[in-house]
């Protein structure tokens, strides 16, 4: 037997194509996903260079981050429609599957990649998006590039990449009721920071990672990039295998058996070790809500804004607690919502709107709610949320009930919260602007934006239905 | 991808920590199909009030910083998405230098692969030429090969990769290069029955 590795390091030495020393190693890439904001310039680059995609049956787009939530037909943005068309050129001109605005797999890149059983464990899956991560829930090294780099993936399948530290972030004890994946990796980046990943991939361990669903654990990976690490993943497990049997690009039968042993074979090896271990209880952990404008300005929804005086970096906490409009020292609860957003590649597949819907149903949201949107994450996720009516218990609550995209994730379409409004968000990034000129924005998981939406401000969902009653 | 190999030019200081490129470049300008003209958006939602007038309260706007091409910048520049939009536009408004105590890997990548040069100094430095360059005129002088930065008093030497500083020197193109080696990528694929 040779020396214990991680699951990161055996997924890298099995693509590496070149190496030399001094270099970043060249490595294969086994899928590339493409979306339209990203990609247009790369193909630019091949056409005035004449390259051909190399591998168009290792690529596949999709159409997400501008796509209207309602009424498809009419883009009103020329732009936004302009950008989508040349989508459609492109892949028609290199030869890459595209499931556009209408297509039946159209959806987030990163909820529709798991869903078609694209992704898989052990695969180096790239995309011209830094939520790629989201893959690495089923054991996959997935991982945000620029448009250069997607260029060159497109044209060679390989990226140079400098190899990666490797970092275990430990999750000890299990989360407690009512407690969710969404508060966990929220957590995990108000404990240790925006950039405690840099130059490292991540591997959540650890019992409630294991207990966790192939859902809830998307959720931990894809928000990986706010803690600065490109890739984060999780060692695949039979919660994986069972989630993938069956999906379209998965193999089926004795292939199937053959295939998911050889999964399971990718997990860390016992007795493997990490450049670098952090370690947090997850028994701690209560319902997480943002006030700033990083996702490490975080605290239990039981808290308030930090106090100026007690802080290191004063002048960022000034600046952000001016941007969102709160005084320091001021409670959580006390802060009152105008905009819910259930959605985004953290927030958006079916087991979150099941859970907000939990919440949601049989009540109504709040009068000083002007606006609270539910966006499924792909068009699958909404069928599948109609057969059980999901849509019409949104509904009846007050909801609008959308078609799958990007939407108030960032408001590239015509989904965006005007300058001041305030929204309860499942998304990942409470940057300035994020969604939408002037827009405040809380992350939390959907259980605590679909309470907020109810009450008007935000309040530990744990407490809710006492409240309520 | 233009060459840099030697750089002199005069310093922006932008005393913000994670700077993200939300901020260097909001969502509304990444609906282009072109990599040109995002230099006007820079920093968009910083530099102008809502009717397009130069908001006073940022200092960019300030005159003196015009023909700034290097940037100094708080810890973990770049940080957020992936978008290479945020390259493009500080290299379209003119700047060619970032400096700061940490980057976000995306964005460090992102920078080299347009000839823009991120270096990595110690926050000590960064702070006392930041406070100069808030006061007055000043500037930096950057030699890739020797691999030295210098504001005409002291010298100091940074570090960049071996690889990324050969083809910053150079302009080389990525690809290119990677296509050189097509035969093992074949091999590659054959061995993985990846064909
Ligand atoms: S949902 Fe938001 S974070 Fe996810 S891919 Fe779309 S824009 Fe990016």
């Amino acid at each position: 037997m040779g020396k214990p590795k991680t699951i990161i390091e055996k997924i890298w030495e099995n693509h590496v194509v070149h190496r030399e020393e001094g270099k970043p190693d060249l490595l294969y890439i086994d899928l590339h996903l493409v979306h339209e904001v990203t990609s247009p310039q790369a193909f630019e680059g091949l056409r005035m260079n004449n390259r051909k995609v190399r591998r168009p049956d290792l690529t596949f787009a999709t159409m997400d981050h501008n796509v209207p939530t309602a009424n498809r037909e009419i883009v009103r943005d020329p732009i936004s429609k302009k950008q989508m068309e040349t989508l459609k050129e492109n892949c028609e001109e290199f030869g890459i599957r595209l499931a556009d605005m209408f297509h039946p797999d159209q959806g987030i890149v990163h909820v529709i990649g798991p869903q078609l059983g694209l992704t898989q464990p052990g695969k180096t899956i790239v995309c011209g998006d830094s939520h790629t991560s989201t893959h690495g829930a089923f054991g996959a090294l997935a991982f945000g590039i620029g448009t250069s780099e997607v260029e060159h993936v497109l044209a060679t399948q390989t990226i140079w990449q400098q190899r990666p530290k490797t970092m275990n972030v430990q999750v000890v004890g299990e989360l407690g009721p009512g407690v969710t994946a969404k508060d966990l990796i929220l957590a995990i980046i108000a404990k240790f920071g925006v950039s405690f990943g840099q130059g490292y991939v991540v591997e959540y361990t650890g019992d409630a990672i294991r207990k966790l669903s192939m859902e809830d654990r998307m959720t931990i990976c894809n928000m990986s990039i706010e803690g600065g690490a490109r890739a984060g993943l999780i060692s695949p497990d039979e919660k994986t295998v069972e989630f993938l049997k069956g999906k379209r690009y998965v193999p089926k039968g004795e292939q199937f058996e053959e295939i998911a042993e050889n999964w399971l074979s990718l997990a860390t090896d016992s007795g493997a070790t990490y450049d670098k271990t952090l370690t947090i209880n997850a028994e701690e952990i209560e319902p997480q809500v943002t006030w700033g404008t990083n996702p490490s300005m975080c605290v239990p929804v039981s808290g308030s804004t930090p106090a100026i005086s007690e802080v290191e970096n004063k002048e960022e906490v000034r600046r952000a607690l001016e941007y969102m409009g709160l005084e320091e020292n001021q409670p959580i609860s006390s802060i009152n919502i105008d905009h819910v957003f259930i959605g985004s590649c953290t927030n958006s597949r079916l087991s979150d709107l099941r859970k907000a819907a939990e919440i949601v149903r049989g009540r109504k949201v709040h009068p000083n709610i002007k606006r609270a949107i539910v966006v499924p994450g792909s068009f699958l996720v909404k069928m599948e949320a109609e057969k059980e009516g999901l849509d019409q218990i949104f509904k009846d609550a007050g909801f609008e009930w959308r078609d799958a995209g990007c939407s108030m994730c960032l408001g590239m379409n015509e989904d965006i919260v005007p300058p001041g409004g305030r929204c309860a968000s499942t998304s990942n990034r409470n940057f300035e602007g994020r969604q939408g000129n002037g827009a405040r924005t809380h992350l939390v998981s959907p259980e605590m934006a679909a309470a907020a939406a109810i009450t008007g401000h935000f309040i530990d969902v744990r407490k809710f239905q006492q409240v309520l009653q | 991808m233009e060459a840099i190999q030697y750089h002199k030019g005069l310093v922006y200081p932008l005393n913000r920590e994670n700077v993200d490129t939300d901020q260097i470049i909001p969502k509304q300008f990444l609906k282009a199909i072109e990599r040109t003209g995002f230099g006007k958006f820079l920093f968009y939602n910083w530099r102008y009030n809502d009717d397009g007038s130069l908001r006073q309260d940022f200092t960019m706007n300030d005159e003196k910083y015009n023909s700034a091409s290097i940037i100094l910048a708080g810890k973990n520049f770049g940080c957020g998405s992936s978008r290479e939009h945020a390259a493009w536009a500080l290299l379209d408004y003119g700047f060619r230098v970032v400096i700061a105590p940490s980057f976000a890997d995306i964005f460090y990548n992102n920078a080299l692969k347009n000839g823009i040069l991120p270096i990595m100094l110690e926050q000590s430095i960064i702070q006392d030429w930041m406070e100069k360059a808030e006061r007055d005129s000043f500037t930096l002088a950057v030699d890739l090969e020797a691999q030295t930065i210098t504001d005409g008093v002291q010298v100091i030497a940074f570090d960049i990769p071996a690889y990324h500083k050969e083809k910053l020197v150079n302009g080389w193109d990525d690809i290119d290069l990677t296509l050189l080696l097509k035969d093992k990528i074949e091999a590659y694929e054959q061995s993985r029955q990846l064909v």
